[in-house]
Order: structure tokens, then C-alpha cells, then sequence
């Protein structure tokens, strides 16, 4: 199979014994590229890092050699943080690379904090990771020992001091400028962009802020070139990348796959598709916060781009997979709850359309719905995105109003079904006072932004029930 | 519904909250969403407005155990603002006193120069901080997404039934904890374990009892890489 040629960058023999002391890294070569890089100008290294076409791996994708170029240049203490929250519903591949290989992160910080002239470190590792902050902890004091973290390194005259930190539990937390604040030792809460973490971040100061995995690629830019590395996946997302499959496939995992090839190689090829005699009802290509895609979109490449012309992201690289056994019903409600569990209540869209959403969505469950509801709950969704201060609100938007939009027929025989169980009777009956004019108009526009709506012949509610209706 | 000159009436508000009752019955109560969902928790408790806000304790009248003293001063002089160290101190507090107890909330605050109330207000921000009285031994259920995909709700309330009685071991419903590979999965005292069905629960409470390791062989910590490219030669292969 193609994708198991991939060159395997970070997972290439992951569990050899020991691979978490620095023997065993070092004689693997670990720490050249560190000494590699500090023979370089801070310019060299991030001339390297921006030809590597690397993009963020921990949601935005962002370009992270042009990231660590906005530090400004002086004598002040600048920052970089290490973003190890990993809460991303779905998302498990921080984890193995910490519990595993951590040298390689922590090889990657100082390389990538000599680039941006950072001489303060911290990896944000979260709460419920304890043993992957105890490996790191111990690897940390390794890397002191041996002169890697700490002043003058390798006489180079660049010094960083390296902390490490674990949270208590917050998915918030791991927005960027949340995780500053509750780095600050305060509630996590988003700050207001601009000013960015660049020119103001921890402390006030510059700061850069990377993902566990977009830092622990950083050692292996240097040892290949980043020229080098482009020639890896596809223009505009280049490289490799580690994809963390959950849901219903064979043998969920971390798959490490050279950006660009098809989804279904993943989902079938790798994780061994859903379990005998099911079929792929929907599958999340990004975490829970991107929009869902359907069966006949695993051809899509799987790329930033790609995805995002598809009509979802690629966010963190974690694939979910639903089966047709699972009512999207229960999909969308587990989705919703997560969001207005983790919304830490600072904008009243975010705050009250979660647990609006959520409320809907239990109204359908217990047959109280009408088809109205999902009109206002596409409203609602569409009230959310773009008028937070963050974008958890919209992470909980986009996949619901992809669901409605994309499963609108089965929502609808749900509402019906679930109606008729609790004897309350045909709910086009009583929508009629309560003219849907204006969430019908928006329920529209949203329905009209899916891609790839169910063939209309699938329909299997009652006729007459349709929206207007009434 | 009765006029406003009715009489009230024994009989009548009986039988109203009875059909309240019946009506809310199975659903969440009007106020639930401070319950348990928002994270402005409080809001329906009652306040003491005569009440001045507690001051930093003055260091000579609290007690602080000596290594929690310790470990607190330690945080703080690893950052450049001793604040910084507030989710290290407070965790480290719990750890001595079972949850944020104002006792611990105290403690900490005389070791930090900072207010009661400002540690109250990180502390119900985050879901490992207990503010309230919780049993010493957590097991985190996840039942997010790819989880309870899998069985994680019958398993979260297997181990909650099987717990039930026991108020060392603190069981809860968590948002995903980073081991979908590993669904349906549990935390146990910071220990992962999974895949689990509802016929490993007598053993792994068995287990946190005892004070064993927790279900060895179904540590996440054991677990190969699952990509079969990941290890070459006589590194170990993802088994299933
Ligand atoms: C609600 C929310 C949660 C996030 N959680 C994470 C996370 O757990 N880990 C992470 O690396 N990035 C997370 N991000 C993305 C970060 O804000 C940020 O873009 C990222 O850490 C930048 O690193 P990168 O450029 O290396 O990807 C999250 C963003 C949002 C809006
Ligand atoms: S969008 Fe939600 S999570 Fe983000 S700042 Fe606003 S309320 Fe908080
Ligand atoms: S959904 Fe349970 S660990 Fe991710």
C-alpha cells in the first residue's frame, strides 16, 4: 500500500527501548541537528524553516517559519510556548510523540527558539497528561544536564531557560491566548486578537506559540533541509504529518502519512475501515470542530487545501469515523455538549448558543421538536460564527450546521419518530402560529453553504412535515 | 389556572407540584445549565453582601504543612511571575486535602500573597480542581465522541453504579483525554486504561482499592505505535 512507504519522519521506530533517555536518542543522532542549527545565524535556521513549507499542526495551519520571523528583533525576554494541550476532541498524537520521543520535542524547542530569539521556554502540557509531563520532566533534566537547555549553549551565546507546566483541565486552554492567561496563572480565557502572542503575548511580551508536533519537526528540517523537506506531500501542505484516526475504523492510531494522498487510504487503507458489514455514514477529517464530510468525499486529498475546498479543515489531523449505525442525532448532541461544557463563558453567542443548541437537540431526542427547531437551530449557528472572540463557538457551529445541512432528512424523520413515540401528533400541525419566516430564510442560506446535501431521494420522513409546511 | 384571589390553597399546591414534578421528571431543572455545563458556576448560590472579601492571610496565623510550603515555593521561583505557579500550588493543595478546600485555598493563598478569592475563581475554571468534597481516588470516564461511540456511557455508569458506595473513589464523566485509540478508556489516578468493557469494572475498582497498578495489561503506557511503517526490525508491531 502507498501510504505505508511513507517516509516515517517522527514514528520512525517510535518504540525502540529507551528511545525516551537521551542515550538512546543521542545514538540515534538526536541533538545533531541542534548543534547543526546553533552553527547557523538565527536567519539560516529560519530561512530553512520557511522553505520547509511547514505549516502549524495544532489546528490553524499556519506557516511556522513566517510565525517565528514576526518576533521582533531586541534585547527583551521573548518567549516561546509550547502548545502540549492537546484536547482537541479525537486528537491523540502530541501524546505519543511526548510519551515517546520527547528529546525530539525538546530538541525542536531550543532550535526553534534560537530562530526566534526566545530565552524563556514553556511546554503548556495538559492537566490529565501525567505521564507524559513526568517523561518530559525527566528528559528536561537530562537535556539540563548535558548542557542542551540552559545558558550558552554549545558556547553559542544562546541560552533558554525551559519550564514546564501542566494545566487542570480546560479545552480552552488550549487557544493560544487562552493558554497565555492560564499560563499567567488565571482562568483561561481568550484574550482579543489583535494585539497577537507575536507582539504581545505571555507576560506582554513577543511571544511564539507551536504546536507539540510543528515543534518536534523542526530537528528533522534541519537534518534534511528544508528544500528537502518540500519535496514531501503536495504544494501547500508539505510534509509529513500524523494523523490520529478514532471512531469506528479496525485499528484506531496514530498513522504518520505524507499530506496529500487520499482520505480513503487512511480511513481503509491504514485504519482498516469501520467494522465488518457497516459502512461510512460521515467522518470528521479534522477533529470534532471541522465540519463533517461524507462517504463520497474519502477521495479528497487529504491537505489543508484540499479539505478546505471540500467544504471542512484538516484542524489537528485527527480523523473520526461514524458508521450508519449511529443516529447523527447522537453525533450532534455529544458535539454540542462538548462545546458548551468547554465554552468558558465569556461571549454570550458562544455562552448561550451552545446550550441553546444543546437544549434543541434534547427537544428532538425527546419528540418535543418540530421541524421548525432545526431552522432555529441553524440560525443559531449561523449567529455564533464570526461573532466570538474566539473560535470555540464557531468550532461547535460549523460541525453542527454541517450536519443539519448535510443530514437535514434524517433530523427531520427523528423529530417525526421521536413525536410519535411520545403521542404528540403530526408536528407540522403546530407550527402554524408561529411563522418561521426568518429562521426559514437563514436555515436556507446555511442548507445552501453544505456541501454535498443527501440526495433528496433519501428522503424518509412524513410528507407534509417539510419546513413551511405548515 | 387559578385567579389571583383564590385562596391558596393545601390541596391545590399539592397537586401543582405534582405536576410540576412529573413535568420536569427526567429532564434537567430549570437551572441546570449552571450545573452542569457553564463555566460560570455559583450563580445560584446564595451571597453574603455584608460580608468584606477575605484578605491575604497573614502568614503567621495559617499553618502550612512544611512540603506543601515547599513544593509552592518552588513552583513560583521557576517563573518569572510568581502567579504563574497558581494551577502547580492549587493542584499540589489537593493533592494534601482531597479538593480545594477553603482550608487549602487558604494555605496556598498565605504561601502566594495572593486572595482567597482569586484562587477561588482559577479553581472553578478547571475541571481537575474539585470544589467541593470529592473522594481521593479519581477515575475519569471519558464519554466524549469516539468513546462513547464505543459503549463509554454504559461504562460510565458501570463504574459508577460499582462505586456508588464508596466515597474514596471519585468517578466522573470527562471530555476527550487524548486516548480515542484506546476507546472506550478511564483515568484512573492519572493512569490510563483502556479499551474497557463493563466486565473489567469489578477488577479495576479491585484494583484502585488495593492500591495496585491499575488493569496492567490494559495501560496505554505498554501500547506499540499502531502505524505498521512506525518500527522496523525487532521493535515491536501494533498487534490488532
Ligand atoms: C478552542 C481552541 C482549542 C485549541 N486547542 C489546541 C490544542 O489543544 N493544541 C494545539 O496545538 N493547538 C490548539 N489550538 C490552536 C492554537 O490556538 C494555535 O493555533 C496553535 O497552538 C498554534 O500552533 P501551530 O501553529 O504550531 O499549529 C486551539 C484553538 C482553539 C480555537
Ligand atoms: S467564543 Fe466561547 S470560548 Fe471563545 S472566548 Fe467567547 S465564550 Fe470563550
Ligand atoms: S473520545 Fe475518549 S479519549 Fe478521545
Amino acid at each position: 500500500m502507498a501510504a505505508t512507504a511513507t517516509p516515517k519522519l517522527l514514528l520512525a521506530d517510535i518504540d525502540e527501548p529507551g528511545l525516551h533517555t537521551r542515550e538512546v536518542y543521542e545514538r540515534r543522532g538526536g541533538y545533531d541537528s541542534l548543534r547543526a542549527a546553533l552553527q547557523m545565524s538565527p536567519e539560516e535556521v529560519l530561512r530553512e524553516l520557511e522553505a520547509s513549507g511547514l505549516r502549524g499542526r495544532g489546528g490553524a495551519g499556519f506557516a511556522m517559519g513566517k510565525k517565528a520571523s514576526f518576533l521582533p528583533k531586541g534585547a527583551m525576554d521573548k518567549y516561546l510556548v509550547c502548545n502540549a494541550d492537546e484536547s482537541e476532541p479525537g486528537t491523540f498524537k502530541d501524546r505519543e510523540l511526548m510519551q515517546k520521543t520527547p528529546h525530539m520535542l525538546l530538541e525542536g524547542i531550543v532550535i526553534a527558539s534560537y530562530a526566534a530569539g526566545a530565552n524563556r521556554g514553556f511546554i503548556y502540557v495538559r492537566g490529565e497528561y501525567d505521564l507524559q509531563a513526568d517523561v518530559l520532566d525527566a528528559a528536561l533534566a537530562e537535556a539540563r544536564a548535558a548542557g542542551y537547555v540552559g545558558e550558552d549553549i554549545f558556547g553559542s551565546g544562546h541560552s533558554l531557560s525551559l519550564v514546564i507546566h501542566r494545566g487542570a483541565g480546560a479545552y480552552i486552554c488550549g487557544e493560544e491566548t487562552a493558554l497565555l492567561d492560564s499560563l499567567e496563572g488565571k482562568r483561561g480565557n481568550p484574550r482579543l486578537k489583535p494585539p497577537f502572542p507575536a507582539n504581545q503575548g505571555l507576560y506582554q511580551g513577543p511571544t511564539l506559540i507551536n504546536n507539540v508536533e510543528t515543534l518536534a519537526t523542526v530537528p528533522v528540517i534541519i537534518r534534511m533541509g528544508g528544500e528537502e523537506y518540500a519535496e514531501l506531500g503536495v504544494e501547500g501542505s508539505t510534509g509529513t504529518k500524523l494523523v490520529s484516526v478514532s471512531g469506528h475504523v479496525r485499528r484506531p492510531g496514530n498513522y504518520e502519512i505524507e499530506l496529500g494522498i487520499p482520505s480513503r487510504e487512511i480511513v481503509y487503507g491504514l485504519a482498516g475501515g469501520p467494522p465488518e458489514g457497516r459502512e461510512v455514514k460521515c467522518w470528521f477529517p479534522g477533529g470534532s470542530s471541522a465540519p463533517v464530510l461524507m462517504p463520497e468525499d474519502l477521495d479528497v486529498p487529504y491537505d489543508f487545501d484540499s479539505l478546505g475546498k471540500a467544504g471542512s479543515m484538516l484542524g489537528s489531523g485527527a480523523i473520526i469515523v461514524i458508521d450508519d449505525s449511529t443516529p447523527i442525532l447522537d453525533v450532534a448532541l455529544k458535539v454540542a455538549k462538548f462545546y458548551r461544557h468547554e465554552s468558558c463563558g465569556k461571549c454570550t453567542p458562544c455562552r448561550e448558543g451552545t446550550n441553546w443548541t444543546v437544549k434543541m437537540l434534547e427537544r428532538i431526542e425527546s419528540g418535543e421538536a418540530t421541524p421548525m427547531d432545526l431552522e432555529i437551530m441553524a440560525s443559531v449557528q449561523e449567529h455564533i460564527i464570526g461573532n466570538c472572540l474566539c473560535v470555540l463557538g464557531d468550532a461547535m457551529a460549523m460541525p453542527i450546521g454541517s450536519m443539519i445541512a448535510k443530514f437535514r432528512d434524517e433530523f427531520e424523520s427523528h423529530i417525526e419518530d421521536a413525536r410519535a413515540k411520545r403521542g404528540l401528533g403530526d408536528a407540522a400541525a403546530s407550527e402554524v402560529a408561529l411563522g418561521a419566516q426568518g429562521a426559514e430564510e437563514s436555515g436556507h442560506r446555511l442548507a445552501a453553504q453544505g456541501t454535498g446535501a443527501q440526495a433528496p431521494g433519501e428522503h424518509a420522513g412524513a410528507p407534509g412535515t417539510q419546513k413551511g409546511g405548515a | 389556572m387559578s385567579g389571583p384571589q383564590d385562596p391558596p390553597d393545601d390541596a391545590l399546591e399539592e397537586a401543582l407540584d405534582t405536576i410540576l414534578t412529573s413535568a420536569l421528571a427526567g429532564r434537567p431543572r430549570p437551572v441546570a445549565r449552571f450545573e452542569h455545563g457553564s463555566r460560570v458556576p455559583g450563580w445560584d448560590e446564595a451571597v453574603d453582601l455584608e460580608k468584606d472579601p477575605a484578605q491575604i492571610p497573614d502568614p503567621a496565623s495559617v499553618d502550612v504543612p512544611a512540603a506543601l510550603r515547599d513544593e509552592i515555593e518552588t513552583h513560583m521561583e521557576s517563573y518569572p511571575d510568581r502567579r504563574s505557579a497558581v494551577l502547580p500550588a492549587l493542584r499540589a493543595a489537593q493533592r494534601v486535602h482531597g479538593w480545594c478546600s477553603p482550608q487549602a485555598i487558604e494555605q496556598v493563598a498565605s504561601v502566594m500573597r495572593v486572595t482567597p478569592a482569586y484562587l477561588e475563581s482559577v479553581a472553578t475554571f478547571y475541571d481537575m480542581l474539585e470544589t467541593a468534597p470529592a473522594g481521593r481516588h479519581d477515575v475519569y470516564v471519558c464519554t466524549n465522541i469516539s468513546c462513547s461511540m464505543r459503549g463509554a456511557d454504559e461504562l460510565y455508569e458501570a463504574i459508577r453504579g460499582a462505586a456508588a458506595s464508596d466515597e474514596d473513589i471519585n468517578v466522573r464523566s470527562f471530555e476527550c483525554l487524548g486516548a480515542c485509540d484506546i476507546a472506550p478508556m478511564a483515568s484512573v489516578d492519572g493512569v490510563y486504561v483502556g479499551p474497557l468493557g463493563t466486565e473489567d469494572v469489578p477488577r479495576l475498582l479491585d484494583d484502585v482499592r488495593a492500591g495496585r497498578p491499575v488493569l496492567i495489561e490494559k495501560q496505554l503506557a505498554g501500547r506499540p505505535a499502531a502505524d505498521p511503517g512506525a518500527n522496523t526490525g525487532e521493535y515491536s508491531q501494533a498487534g490488532d
